[in-house]
């Protein structure tokens, strides 16, 4: 079992992702410490990526400040380093494949073990293209987390049960960002999951109040929450820290006991 | 290994959300790629409306001028919206409504693509949306007007670049956003599986007709194929039906811009290395953390920082040669085939002319060049006037 698992251990999870170098890497190491501080159960951290086809315009922005502010792969594997001498938050990052594909897998994967890391979400790795990742990751112990969407259908069971770490279930059409509601009919979709998977499955895209948070929990493992936190940096910049706390700690209290 | 391989490139590297989409696009294809009705329907209006088959012309002029081999020009550019991407989107928005689909998006680069699949939509009543970088809205202000005029919406695209790679961006984003009614008619042979292979698909009928053309006309197969390469379907088009005949040499002919040794370039095979980018694993300019490159070219149409996957396979199987072409031979091209010959053909397209004005001297008399004149340059003209320092706008 992986070390994703221990995120689920202890009632619904919070999962914080913040893109590295947004607006530089120092203050990413800052918010991934505050994010921990206040009750999040895994962290994943965006290594910007030039175009990324699956988010919208503020991850988007995040991804442009960071690279414009010179961050590259080999700072955020760096800071991830750094924080693990910090937190043993389970850990996982989020990034595009060519980013890891022109890193080299080899080298990528063997970096993460070395780091600690325990995953890698890759969005434009769809279940066909898996395998030649997954199997260089497989070696060094990282798992591959794969995605559902609501346009998966009769995919569901044949990626749930390939699945590793946990599930990723996107609750929306369209590119990650805060949406005002979400239509999908998610719980069917767990439903579906579980029949053939074990695994924790979390939500993400589109969610960003407590009450959201606290709906989907509700029937889920856990909420995933990112262009929330990435407008928090946006707007506050190296100040962000201390706000990130409060907005993280509002959102895991909204599911805590659930 | 995934499906739509070619070697080691294509694949299907999208976001989960489209996987059902593409595989229903793959299935819906290779039903209608044999349907009777579908290819009869289809043959009418690249004859009727587009004004197939294209004209295999010789240019004779050219042929003395250049003293070398004899030139002909496969006039894509005598279609109906001025260039061959009427061959795809004519297929491919006919797909789409035999789908049932009810709205059609796209990508352009110089806006040929976009003005193709506008035309496509208006004739076959869809609604049309079409992503276009900023940047080349106001290179080509007049294709725009032309895409409003045809009924459709033009969404300029201020993200990265604000060029062709981020209007493919915006489309693959939107398409993510609205899959159920839409089809994204992908204008080049690229993405992901099945479209390198659609696209390719209409397209050789550029081929299919020269091939016959030049046995008509020579009784024998031309010694070179020659086209210009952004995404790559005109050159895809023009090097299909004749990959099988091994004495034919193909050459793709690569954006260079302001040289392949400096920043300013769009020449993928020359400068770009493997990766894997809008659904395929291809060859990519891109930095050593797999950023993809700002590229450059005066061709709006071929300032794409990628190439098919089949081409880049042709590139390393080395069936297909690719050269880079700067600017500046570009315009001279582009200035010497309309002297020469009395066509204005399009930038892109004024590339591969180039490259035949290197060759051609070099050959003998018993052979044969075919030039892929992709599309005409109307809507180039006020760009190369500024570019030679006149102050000219549309």
């Amino acid at each position: 079992m992986s070390n994703i698992a221990r995120a689920f251990d202890h009632g619904k999870a919070f999962i914080a992702f913040i893109t590295g170098g947004d607006p530089d890497i120092e203050t990413t190491r800052k918010c991934i410490l505050e994010m921990v501080r206040a009750g999040a159960d895994l962290i994943e951290i965006g290594i910007p990526f030039s175009d990324p086809i699956a988010e919208g315009p503020v991850i988007q922005e995040a991804d442009l400040r960071a690279l414009t502010g010179g961050a590259t792969t080999d700072d955020v594997l760096g800071v991830a380093a750094d924080l693990r001498a910090e937190t043993d938050v389970p850990m996982v990052f989020m990034t595009y494949l060519n980013v890891v594909f022109k890193y080299g897998y080899e080298k990528f994967f063997s970096k993460c073990r070395e780091i600690g890391m325990d995953g890698v979400i890759i969005p434009d790795l769809p279940y066909e293209e898996k395998r030649e990742a997954s199997e260089v990751a497989s070696k060094y112990g990282v798992d591959v987390i794969s995605l559902i969407a609501p346009t998966s259908e009769e995919r569901i069971k044949t990626i749930a049960a390939d699945a590793e770490g946990f599930i990723y279930v996107v609750s929306s059409l369209g590119v990650t960002g805060v949406r005002s509601e979400i239509k999908t009919d998610l719980e069917s979709i767990l439903r579906e999951i579980r029949k053939v998977s074990d695994l924790p499955a979390a939500v993400g895209f589109g969610i960003s109040t407590p009450e959201q948070a606290a709906k989907i929990a509700s029937y889920s493992d856990g909420v995933i929450v990112g262009s929330a936190i990435v407008k928090i940096v946006a707007k506050y910049g190296k100040d962000a820290p201390s706000h990130v706390y409060d907005y993280v700690k509002s959102m895991k209290d909204a599911i805590r006991g659930l | 290994m995934s499906k739509g391989r070619y070697g080691i490139h294509g694949g299907q590297y999208v976001p989960e959300t489209l996987m059902n989409e593409i595989i229903n696009l793959e299935k819906a294809y290779e039903f209608y790629k044999n349907d009777p009705e579908f290819n009869a329907e289809l043959d009418t209006l690249l004859r009727e409306y587009a004004g197939r088959p294209s004209l295999l012309y010789y240019a004779e002029k050219m042929t003395r001028d250049l003293g070398g081999a004899k030139i002909y020009f496969k006039r894509e550019d005598l279609n109906h919206t001025g260039s061959h991407k009427i061959n795809n989107v004519l297929g491919q928005v006919l797909l789409a409504k035999k789908m049932g689909k009810t709205r059609v998006i796209a990508e352009t680069g110089a806006g040929q693509h976009g003005v193709a699949t506008a035309t496509a939509a208006a004739l076959l009543d869809m609604e049309c949306e079409i992503f276009m970088g900023k940047e080349d809205t106001v290179r080509q202000a007049l294709n725009v007007y032309r895409m409003e005029l045809l009924g459709a919406t033009v969404h300029p695209v201020t993200t990265g670049t604000m060029t062709l790679k981020d209007a493919v961006n915006e489309a693959m984003r939107e398409w993510t956003n609205r899959v159920d009614d839409t089809l994204y008619v992908l204008g080049s042979v690229m993405g992901p599986h099945p479209f390198p292979m659609i696209v390719r698909d209409f397209q050789s009928v550029i081929s299919k007709e020269a091939r016959q053309q030049i046995l008509e006309k020579e009784g024998r197969l031309p010694t070179a194929v020659v086209a210009c390469v952004g995404g790559g379907s005109n050159s895809m088009g023009a090097f299909y039906n004749f990959i099988d005949d091994k004495n034919v040499r193909l050459i793709g002919c690569e954006a260079a811009g302001k040289g392949v040794d400096t920043a300013f370039t769009a020449a993928t095979m020359a400068t770009g290395t493997l990766g894997v980018f809008h659904g395929m694993k291809s060859y990519f300019c891109q930095n050593e953390y797999g950023q993809i490159a700002p590229v450059y070219s005066i061709s709006a149409g071929l300032d794409y920082p990628g190439v098919g996957p089949e081409h880049a396979n042709l590139h390393d199987t080395g069936r297909a040669e690719y050269v880079p072409i700067t600017d500046d031979e570009a315009v001279d091209a582009f200035e010497y085939i309309a002297r020469t010959e009395g066509i204005i053909c399009a930038i892109e397209s004024a590339h591969a002319v180039a490259h035949v004005m290197k060759i051609a001297p070099t050959m003998s008399k018993d052979d044969i060049i075919i030039c892929c004149l992709s599309g005409r340059g109307d809507k180039d003209v006020a760009a190369i006037a500024r570019y030679r320092g006149v102050d000219l706008h549309e």
